[in-house]
């Protein structure tokens, strides 16, 4: 997994390597700094001793030094600060730039595995966790070992003795910690699911209120909210609690060294046995703070990267699914004709359903027909058509457009071939002539009106000040369903496909007008098969075939004249629906 | 009807950091000084080493010119370690303590937040919720709380003990030597604008970037809605190139924004670094120069004992103004969130002045309608009167009157022009029209989500706006076209209506709304789990349980919004015997753009821009052939 996800690091590898290389050299210079600084001290008591000024001309360089490295470590400082932001920033780039092709390559199975609104949230959060741990992890997985390591050897160098303190730093302040962090870990994580599900409910709060208000139910709102917060206070008290000990731990070792350096030290100091001298006394507790802070940075990456390692699995089940509708080897890249057979069609939308949503079909239409499909909610009509672009794989049997199955062609080429208007109707930002390009990018202005006249769009675009250059607020809100509907059909109709597939996509549109459209179909487009999904069973009784559907099957096939006489379903939402309407016609 | 939100320039001004911190003190009017006390003590505690290293270092140096042997050294050194580590214990309780109590007081802080900013929220007025985006509320519950949070938890603590310390070490220093304090205060003042500089832009570009993050959530909602629709187009590569666009600009920002938070550190830390050097080698020349030395403390002479520790102080001081200059990306967004949540709890909440309230009646000897607290299944309006402090109580009957009520969302721009509706008791009054023409709009006005501009609405002849709000609503059932289901079992969500109905109230409800049969196939039956809105049912399955949620809510005058819209007309055939029954007895309003739900009205109103145009039952608008006929005959376009 961890291969997986950092092989998106990509051209962010240099960044991540100067990274690395800066915060080498940062952290040997640091090290050093207290060893010059030590010296210095040392100088300047030599040079106070002699008292007429000779010494300072050591003093001076020795500072001069010191404020060279400290020059030089400010630099990589720096750049490593630089490098460590756009190589991490970038690895989010990357991530979130993977994650979209692939959930772009995704069908709707997949994207129902997941759930819409998880793939957000892998998009987002994840991806800043994983960012967050990675810079982390360059800035401080190799800094901190080093300077621990340094700060030890350099302790011993000039301490001797002295650096026996971290005998018992080192293991007390190691084991401390690492308790801290096995005991708080599994409390966070528990209380950061809980703090989802709080804000899953204020959402579905702020959703639903005009249902709170209705049932004025505002104070059971509260009472239940307040409920489950206190909930989460107790539970994330309790884990903050634990981690709080991380400090005062930290402190006891702190002054552990500062009193034994001053014990110790200054019996070595004075007892003569060893030369320490007082520089080296200051120099011993600045190792010690660092010692300290490159242990306490430890365990900050580790409670990091465990925090993490649920957003990388998230991120990492993105991109290890595997698209279930893929382009064959070797596709074939034309469709030939219109013609669609179903055959023996079953299908379910995930393995584990119980039901089928559609099972036993078996139709064949011929290239130019006419489909109407009629049949109640969750009868399964959208199920049908949406088998025929491979929005979705049959289950068992086989679907085939110009004869051959939908599953050998290139997906690019079957989609191209097959227009659909969707039910739940979609226009995005921009302008008229934009949206209408999404069915053919370059399509000419004339071909533009052509589909918009065919779709009975046309002068209703003609009316408005812009005409075409309207520009289409997000989710289509300045023009009414009607107008909607017919844009989205003309926008089909640029496509130029074999197959044409209206679900449900006329239902706002004015009867008359209705049919205007579909006399249109059968005079400009004759060749190109329509299939018609409508409530209306004025929508469809002209089609050359009709297709009455219930529980994912087909009832009763045939036209309209036959299925008034032998279908009863049929007859019942025909009479429903000219019911009243013939008295007064 | 919903904006676009403004969404105002967060300022982080003081006075939000004032009203977090007032907060606080309200909150914890013990737990609170007590922690600040221990903070105080700690902090001080961590300037007073360089002191003890000043006095042993001194020891330590005589000790060493006289040769002195240890054991007599250790008689004077030892009592003063012995003190140090007497203070060491004094701050590690009070390290202890406070960080404990520190743990306690931020959750605790949360908590009351969460509450109040919910409690404020559900007095909002609808009008909030309809010019908010849903996801810009949220934000306040999870990245302004989080901002806050690292504020007060981190920040405010840390600053509060950096200033502390750097406020002792500095009359130390005084008490050492004025003049290299002087020249120590120099350097500070240029890291202090260099932390300034460095680190206002670190956040600048940390709430740009959070802009960024908010961008990119929104296109990816937009691509997920959308995706079958850039399926069926093959658009799925024009897609991915406007997200790398944005992707693009997220990853400059971000790239920005942790660049100068990260050089932060390495700058002030090494200008520290710097400036103990000018700090070692002008102390050197004091030493020399034989400059007397003006202290605090009078005139000491300038010795090594001083020059040593007096470095190590140095180091401690811009090593404390490092740590607190990591903090100002802390306050700057704890103030930033702080203020975008106060904005929201600053808003006004749901004004409510009725006083008319709702009551369970019976007839008392007299046959005089009196109130009583046993739930009768009679209802009563109590209507006290302050003139004479009398109480008259008028019998619950859903007469609903509307009477030249002007209406508009906006200031100026009215959407209902004197529009007059009578709702006799146990009457169907349906609106037709198109999109826009007002339908939901007069419903939102019975209920109060809005506040008429003119003109009078009364039920059972008491004008709405004496009526206590909750007590209105309650007496109104509404099914809305957008179903909200909650979190919880099916037999929750139909309680919903009713908090004490039985379960086998609920049953009989569901039965009557036509949704006892899919609710008996489901899984788990009535105690089925519903998640994330009630994803796992269909949209008219959710609309009859809506329904039934209404059902056994049983008020006297129910709004049907569209609440049959996704249920298809042979289901809704079927259901529809229920439907009237639910119906019988009440007062109903109902809002269908299919005509066959509204057909047997009593009354059908047509509305159009806000105007009534056409009024009266079926038969009668047929027989006028006016817009209704041409809706009923197909001719005429909806929506």
């Amino acid at each position: 997994m961890l291969k997986r996800l950092f092989g998106c690091v990509r051209e962010f590898k240099k960044p991540t390597i100067l990274t690395l290389i800066f915060i080498i050299g940062e952290s040997i210079i640091e090290t050093l700094i207290p060893f010059v600084t030590a010296d210095l001290v040392n100088k300047i008591k030599a040079s106070a001793a002699l008292s007429d000024g000779s010494g300072m001309k050591q003093v001076i360089s020795t500072g001069i030094l010191l404020a060279i490295m400290a020059f030089v470590s400010l630099a990589c400082g720096a750049i490593a600060a630089r490098c460590c932001a756009v190589a991490s920033s970038g690895f989010a780039k990357n991530l979130r730039h993977d994650l979209y092709d692939r959930i772009n390559a995704f069908s709707f199975k997949n994207v129902d595995k997941f759930s819409s609104t998880s793939l957000v949230t892998r998009m987002t959060t994840d991806v800043q966790n994983v960012q967050m741990s990675y810079m982390m992890i360059i800035r401080t997985a190799i800094r901190s070992p080093l300077m621990l390591i340094f700060s030890v050897i350099m302790s011993f160098v000039m301490g001797g003795a002295l650096a026996m303190t971290f005998v018992v730093i080192i293991p007390v302040l190691g084991v401390g910690l690492w308790l801290v962090g096995k005991k708080a870990l599994p409390a966070f994580r528990s209380v950061f699911r809980k703090y989802d599900r709080l804000n899953e409910s204020i959402e579905e709060n702020v959703r639903g209120m005009r249902v709170v208000k209705g049932f004025s139910r505002e104070g059971y709102e509260k009472e239940k909210f307040g409920a489950a917060a206190d909930n989460i206070r107790g539970d994330f008290t309790r884990a903050e609690r634990i981690v709080a000990w991380n400090r005062p731990i930290m402190q006891i070792c702190l002054y552990f060294n500062m009193i034994f350096v001053l014990l110790v030290g200054s019996r070595l100091a004075i007892s003569a046995e060893s030369n320490v001298d007082v520089g080296q006394l200051s120099a011993m507790l600045t190792y010690g703070v660092q010692v300290l802070m490159s242990l306490m940075m430890l365990s900050m990456i580790y409670v990091i990267i465990t925090m993490s390692t649920e957003s990388m699995k998230r991120i990492d089940e993105v991109l290890c699914e595997a698209p279930s509708i893929r382009n064959p080897e070797n596709p074939v890249m034309a469709v030939n004709d219109g013609s669609i057979d179903f055959d023996n069609v079953n299908f379910k939308y995930s393995a584990k359903a119980k039901r089928y949503a559609l099972s036993d079909i078996d139709l064949h239409i011929k290239s130019g027909m006419t489909v109407g499909v009629i049949g109640g909610t969750g009868s399964g009509k959208t199920s049908l058509v949406q088998l025929i672009p491979r929005l979705y794989d049959v289950t068992e049997g086989a679907v085939r457009v110009g004869g051959i199955d939908v599953r050998s062609y290139d997906i690019e080429a079957l989609r191209d071939a097959v227009a659909m208007v969707l039910q739940k109707n979609l226009l995005f930002s921009g302008t008229i002539k934009e949206n209408l390009r999404w069915g053919n990018e370059n399509a000419t202005d004339e071909e533009i009106i052509e589909a918009c006249k065919l779709a009975q769009a046309d002068e209703f675009v003609q009316s408005f000040p812009e005409k075409y250059d309207t520009y289409i607020e997000q989710g289509g809100t300045n023009v009414s369903g009607g107008q909607k509907q017919r844009l989205c059909i003309a926008r089909a109709l640029l496509k130029k496909p074999k197959i044409l597939i209206l679900d449900d996509s006329t239902s706002a549109v004015d009867t008359k007008t209705d049919a205007l459209i579909r006399q249109g179909f059968a005079t400009y487009i004759p060749e190109t098969t329509k299939i018609i999904i409508a409530q209306r069973v004025a929508s469809v009784e002209n089609a050359d075939l009709i297709l009455v559907m219930e529980n994912g099957t087909v009832v009763a096939a045939g036209k309209h004249g036959e299925l008034l006489s032998s279908c009863e379903i049929y007859r019942e939402i025909h009479d429903q629906q000219t019911k009243g309407g013939d008295d007064n016609a | 009807m919903r904006k676009q939100p403004q969404m105002k320039k967060p300022k982080a001004n003081p006075k939000i950091l004032m009203r977090v911190l007032k907060m606080l003190f309200s909150y914890y009017p013990v737990l609170l000084p007590v922690t600040i006390v221990c903070i105080l003590i700690s902090a001080v505690t961590a300037a007073l080493p360089p002191v003890f290293m000043q006095r042993v270092i001194a020891d330590i140096t005589a000790f060493q010119a006289e040769a002195t042997p240890w054991e007599t050294a250790l008689e004077t050194i030892l009592p003063k370690v012995l003190m140090l580590a007497g203070f060491y214990v004094v701050s590690l309780l009070c390290i202890v303590l406070q960080t404990q109590l520190m743990a306690i007081i931020t959750q605790g802080f949360l908590y009351k937040l969460r509450r109040t900013m919910f409690d404020k929220m559900q007095n909002l007025p609808i009008r909030y919720f309809d010019t908010h985006k849903h996801g810009d509320i949220m934000s306040h519950y999870t990245n302004d709380i989080d901002a806050l949070r690292e504020l007060v938890s981190q920040a405010l603590p840390s600053l509060l003990q950096c200033i502390v310390i750097l406020i002792s070490v500095f009359f130390v220093m005084l008490y050492y030597s004025i003049w290299m304090t002087l020249i120590l205060l120099v350097g500070v003042v240029a890291m202090v604008i260099v932390a300034r500089k460095v680190g206002g832009g670190s956040a600048k570009y940390f709430i740009r970037q959070q802009k960024s993050m908010g961008k990119t959530e929104g296109f990816v909602q937009e691509m997920m809605n959308g995706q079958k629709v850039i399926k069926v187009f093959n658009h799925e590569e024009a897609s991915a190139n406007d997200f790398e666009k944005i992707n693009q600009e997220l990853f400059e920002d971000s790239a920005r924004a942790h660049s100068y938070a990260n050089t932060l550190g390495p700058i002030i830390g090494n200008i520290g670094n710097i400036l103990y050097v000018i700090m070692a080698v002008s102390g050197g020349m004091l030493l020399l120069s034989g400059v007397s030395n003006l202290s605090l403390g009078g005139f000491l002479v300038l010795t090594i004992d001083i020059v040593v520790p007096f470095l190590n102080m140095a180091k401690q001081f811009t090593g404390n103004v490092n740590q607190a200059s990591q903090q100002i990306n802390a306050v700057v967004m704890g103030m930033a969130g702080g203020a975008r949540l106060f904005e929201m709890m600053d808003e006004a909440p749901e004004a409510d002045e009725g006083y008319v309230t709702l009551v369970n009646a019976k007839y008392d000897e007299n046959g005089d309608l009196t109130e009583t607290s046993e739930r009768t299944g009679l209802w009563a309006w109590r209507h006290p009167h302050q003139e004479d402090g009398s109480v008259t109580y008028t019998q619950l009957r859903g007469d609903v009157r509307l009477t030249e009520v002007d209406f508009g969302y906006v200031e100026g721009k009215t959407v209902l022009h004197d529009v007059s509706v009578y709702a006799e008791p146990g009457q169907k009054v349906a609106f037709v029209g198109a999109t826009g023409a007002g339908k939901t709009t007069i419903t939102n006005l019975i209920n109060r989500f809005y506040d008429i501009a003119d003109g009078k609405i009364r039920y059972d002849g008491i004008n709405i706006n004496k009526i206590k709000k909750s007590d209105l609503r309650r007496s109104l059932g509404i099914v809305l076209q957008d179903t909200n289901l909650f979190t919880g079992t099916v037999m929750d969500n139909i309680r919903y209506g009713r908090l004490d109905a039985t379960d086998e109230d609920c049953i009989a409800a569901a039965k009557l709304a036509g949704a006892d049969d899919f609710i008996t196939r489901l899984p788990a039956g009535y105690e089925t789990e519903l998640q994330n809105n009630g994803a796992n049912l269909s949209q008219g399955q959710r609309q009859l349980l809506a329904i039934a949620r209404a059902a056994v809510a049983d008020p006297p005058v129910m709004i049907m919004d569209e609440a049959t819209s996704s249920i298809d007309t042979r289901t809704e055939a079927i259901v529809q015997r229920g439907m009237d029954k639910l119906m019988e007895g009440r007062t109903v309003f109902i809002i269908a753009h299919r005509l066959s739900t509204v057909m047997n009205s009593d009354v059908i109103m047509v509305l159009d821009h806000g105007h009534i145009i056409e009024r009266g039952n079926h038969e009668k608008l047929i027989a006028e052939r006016g817009t209704y006929y041409r809706l009923y005959t197909g001719a005429f376009e909806l929506e």
